[in-house]
């Protein structure tokens, strides 16, 4: 391995696997050449990507919650750490999802959803979002991205007539931040996602007293994500991971934890007392460092607001 | 009979040489075989015993309705009285197959009311069928008894009326999910006073109000039924009223299980309940509420089959349900039970041997509810006996399959699906290849598998070479090449149906299975990477295969986005739509 090995997020490099001896020579080929489609990058729709097509269209209202402008990832991407998913898929995968198959790219425009699909989760009705990551991540070999609300067809497999009795008549009841309520008035339940994190968690704040409680707790939470990282560092990832390196990762240069408050705002975690942090979390983020550069001055300002 | 003496003098003397058996003991005992595979193998030995075979035969299965036609069967089995026929390709349930593509009852049952007057069970799996045909059933077929219908579409309540109203000697109505027009629920009324033959009675499917006073009477006047699944709208005090009359049941399908009842009606329901010792099947109870499920207790002790698959219970309510179910077999259930209402699972079912776990809320794409890993570990842990599994899961891990078909190494049916397409094992985020490689190594006896998650080709090697026994394969959003398609088609000798969607399977793989696909019922492929060319080539080369694609709008004029083949006595149908293009 001459040079820094590029980890997609399941830790495996763009080597081929060594199970992947038929075709591996022209997967090496294609990974190679769709590595640039697959980098995560940022940046508004029709700017520093200009191979993406109209399927940013379908992310709509970018609201940048971060001091308004995106920029280009793919600069802080180069050499090793990547936050990529396997677009590499095999030989001659495109279109795995998709019908329309004509000149798209292999998730180049998938991989700028995790944060637009997050933007748009951070509306000012925050409930009402659907978490584009999710989604995307569906479609992470495919290429069309889907519309920001759209399933994949006839997926997950289940008959129309389950499908539609459950949405017709719904059989629980509307679920919201405190539905676990049901186990008692002692919960404080909030929704934590991870920039590129397939899917989300949830915690109960009122079990953690501190700051440093909830941050370990999460990292211990997230670690799987953050493997792949972690083994380009020399680390391997199959051994357990130092706490220090973790914190590295998640207070270091790469992510900071962020929460919405009841008033819509993303604030850095950790400037506000705790009680009043657990009063006002309405959800949490592990966001990418760079993204939240912009968070740190509101915040101030709006605890020397309210206080 | 005349004709078929004729002919069995003549066999005889032909073959009086080779058969030691006379042909009337040679008849009498097929007649005793049952499946249809037994009697496929008879009809082989030679000619004698193919004819003696059908002649005999008065069940025939048909398991996909293009692979012959109407006539040929009627040819070949003169006596037939029940038939079962299936038509769409199974992913059609999920809505990949277009409409209109075909699978119509109507020229069967031209032909049988030539050729079989006397039927009397008709049972279809997506098939389409209109009112008219079920009128034209209903009127040609004066013996006719058992109708079945499952996941069928094209009909009306007006089609179950026509039932209701002719065939005086009906005992089966089986109506299951089905895309049905439901116009009103006057149907029922439509059986005449003087029909008292039912014995089987399932409208779970349909949503309109029924007439309960001619439920009631019906139920009252038909002493043999033993098999009643209502819908929704029967209330609790109505189930109450029915159990009255039908104590006798073996199956029973509940309405909506959420009304308010004073303590009194409670009771009621308690002590009707605790009269139907016969009951080894219970499912429906809508909307249950877990206060009410106590009053299901006495009725559990023999129960063998429990659905709950419409009724979101939690944990508790679940494991105290369970508690009072000691002999059951098959479990559904929906995911608002959690891990923990599994673990209950494991405690209190020793003699499960199908778990079938569906997801409440399939389309939220955030774990906040639902089961993982951990659940279905526990239940494999308690129930050595579980050999058919449906789980719908957020997470999995490769050591808990591996744990899992430890424990339960006689699995027939593994069906596993991990929501999110392509995700990895959840701690180690390698592919969940080594699971499924653990699964067909172990469980030898595997005849069913659907895998999920973040597959390599290596997935498929192990199964091509390690699952010898496997008829039905299902994958989607998997495999990295040619080669992993190659590798089941290469092995897996006993492979009849494989479905493929969303996969980077091309015209290598598909044209790796020519030979292949002669001994399979089908082979459908979506969404993958076949062209045109490669299916006219599959079409040229093997002109035994039908050969069917079906277009999307806007795709690639090369592309061939969805791919059927299956083979065919009946050479390329007729009836196809436009969408439909046989090659």
């Amino acid at each position: 391995m001459s040079k820094p090995i590029e980890h997609d997020y399941i830790g495996l490099s763009e080597q081929p696997l060594p199970s992947m001896e038929k075709s591996s020579d022209t997967n090496d080929k294609k990974n190679g050449l769709r590595l640039k489609d697959t980098e995560l990058r940022l940046g508004l729709p029709g700017s520093d990507s200009p191979e993406r097509e109209d399927h940013d269209q379908n992310v709509l209202s970018l609201k940048s919650f971060v001091s308004g402008s995106k920029r280009g990832f793919s600069d802080a991407l180069d050499g090793g750490r990547k936050w990529v998913f396997p677009g590499g898929s095999g030989g001659g995968s495109e279109g795995l999802f998709s019908p329309r198959r004509s000149g798209n790219n292999n998730g180049g425009n998938d991989l700028s959803e995790p944060d637009s699909g997050l933007d748009g989760s951070v509306s000012k009705d925050g409930a009402a979002h659907k978490p584009l990551v999710v989604q995307e991540k569906k479609s992470h070999v495919g290429n069309t991205a889907p519309a920001s609300k759209a399933q994949v067809v006839g997926w997950p497999p289940i008959r129309s007539f389950r499908k539609n009795t459950m949405a017709s008549h719904p059989l629980k009841s509307d679920d919201d931040d405190n539905a676990e309520a049901k186990l008692g008035s002692g919960c404080l339940y909030v929704k934590v996602s991870m920039d590129g994190a397939p899917y989300l968690r949830k915690v109960d704040l009122k079990i953690y007293g501190s700051y440093k409680e909830l941050s370990s707790a999460l990292e211990k939470m997230f670690s799987c994500f953050t493997i792949g990282q972690c083994g380009s560092h020399g680390v391997s990832s199959r051994d357990g991971l130092s706490e220090s390196r973790l914190i590295d990762l998640l207070h270091g240069s790469e992510y900071v934890l962020t929460y919405e408050d009841k008033d819509g705002d993303w604030m850095l975690v950790g400037d506000v007392p705790w009680e009043m942090f657990t009063n006002s979390c309405k959800r949490l983020r592990i966001m990418k460092s760079a993204e939240a550069i912009g968070l740190a001055p509101r915040a101030m300002e709006k605890c020397k607001n309210r206080i | 009979m005349g004709s078929s003496e004729l002919k069995r003098s003549k066999d005889s003397v032909e073959s009086a040489r080779w058969s030691s058996f006379p042909d009337e003991v040679l008849e009498r005992v097929l007649s005793l075989l049952k499946s249809h595979r037994d009697r496929s193998s008879v009809s082989l030995v030679c000619k004698d015993w193919y004819n003696a075979e059908r002649w005999s035969r008065t069940h025939v299965f048909i398991g996909n309705c293009y692979s012959v036609s109407p006539e040929i069967v009627a040819r070949r089995f003169p006596r037939i009285r029940s038939v079962t026929l299936k038509g769409k390709p199974r992913f059609s349930d999920f809505n990949l197959v277009p409409e209109n593509w075909g699978a119509d009852i109507h020229a069967w049952l031209v032909v049988f009311a030539a050729k079989y007057p006397f039927l009397e069970e008709l049972r279809l799996k997506r098939m389409a069928i209109s009112d008219e045909s079920l009128e034209f059933l209903a009127i040609s077929f004066p013996n006719f008894k058992a109708l079945s219908l499952l996941s069928c579409d094209g009909f009306s309540t007006n089609g179950l009326a026509a039932i209701a109203t002719h065939c005086k000697n009906l005992t089966e109505l089986d109506i299951q999910e089905n895309g049905i027009d439901d116009k009103g629920g006057s149907w029922l009324s439509c059986f005449p006073e003087s029909f008292t033959s039912l014995e089987v009675l399932n409208f779970a499917n349909l949503t309109s109000d029924i007439n309960f006073d001619a439920l009631e009477k019906l139920v009252g006047r038909c002493k043999s039924m033993r098999v009643l699944k209502l819908n929704r709208s029967v209330s609790l005090e109505q189930l109450q009223r029915l159990l009255v009359s039908a104590p006798q049941l073996a199956e029973l399908g509940t309405g909506s299980f959420s009304q308010e009842l004073t303590i009194r009606e409670y009771e009621e329901l308690e002590s009707t309940l605790s009269i139907c010792k016969n009951m080894h099947t219970l499912s429906g109870l809508w909307d249950a509420k877990g206060i009410y499920l106590p009053a299901l207790y006495p009725a559990c002790s023999h129960l063998t089959f429990l659905n709950l698959s419409y009724a979101a219970l939690q944990s508790v309510e679940l494991a105290k349900l369970l508690a009072h179910c000691p002999r059951l077999k098959r479990l559904w259930v929906l995911d608002t039970v959690e891990d923990k209402g599994l673990e209950a699972v494991g405690l209190n079912c020793p003699l499960l041997e199908e778990l079938r776990v569906f997801p409440a809320d399939p389309f939220d794409d955030e774990i906040v509810h639902g089961v993982t890993e951990a659940g279905f570990v526990a239940v494999s842990f308690g129930c050595p006996r579980l050999h058919y599994v449906l789980y719908f899961c957020r997470q999995m891990t490769n050591a808990a399959v591996a744990t899992i078909v430890q424990n339960c190494p006689d699995f027939t049916h593994f069906r596993l699906c991990i929501m999110n397409p392509g995700q990895p094992d959840y701690l180690t985020n390698e592919p969940m290849d080594e699971a499924f490689g653990a699964v067909v190594k172990t469980c030898t006896k595997l005849q069913r598998l659907s895998v999920s998650g973040l597959l390599t080709d290596l997935t498929f090697e192990y199964i091509g070479r390690y699952a010898k026994n496997l008829e039905t394969l299902s994958v989607a959003f998997a495999g990295r090449s040619d080669w992993g398609m190659q590798c089941v088609l290469g092995g897996c000798p006993k492979l009849r149906k494989l479905e493929i969607r969303d996969c980077p399977f091309g015209n290598a793989a598909l044209l790796s299975g020519l030979e292949k696909y002669e001994s399979m019922r089908s082979l459908w492929m979506s969404a993958c990477n076949v062209t045109m060319n490669g299916c006219r080539l599959l079409a040229r080369e093997m002109p035994r295969l039908n050969v069917e694609v079906m277009k999307e709008d806007g795709s690639d004029e090369s592309q061939a986005d969805k791919v059927y083949v299956y083979r065919s006595i009946a050479g390329p149908r007729r009836d196809a739509p436009p969408s439909v293009l046989t090659l």
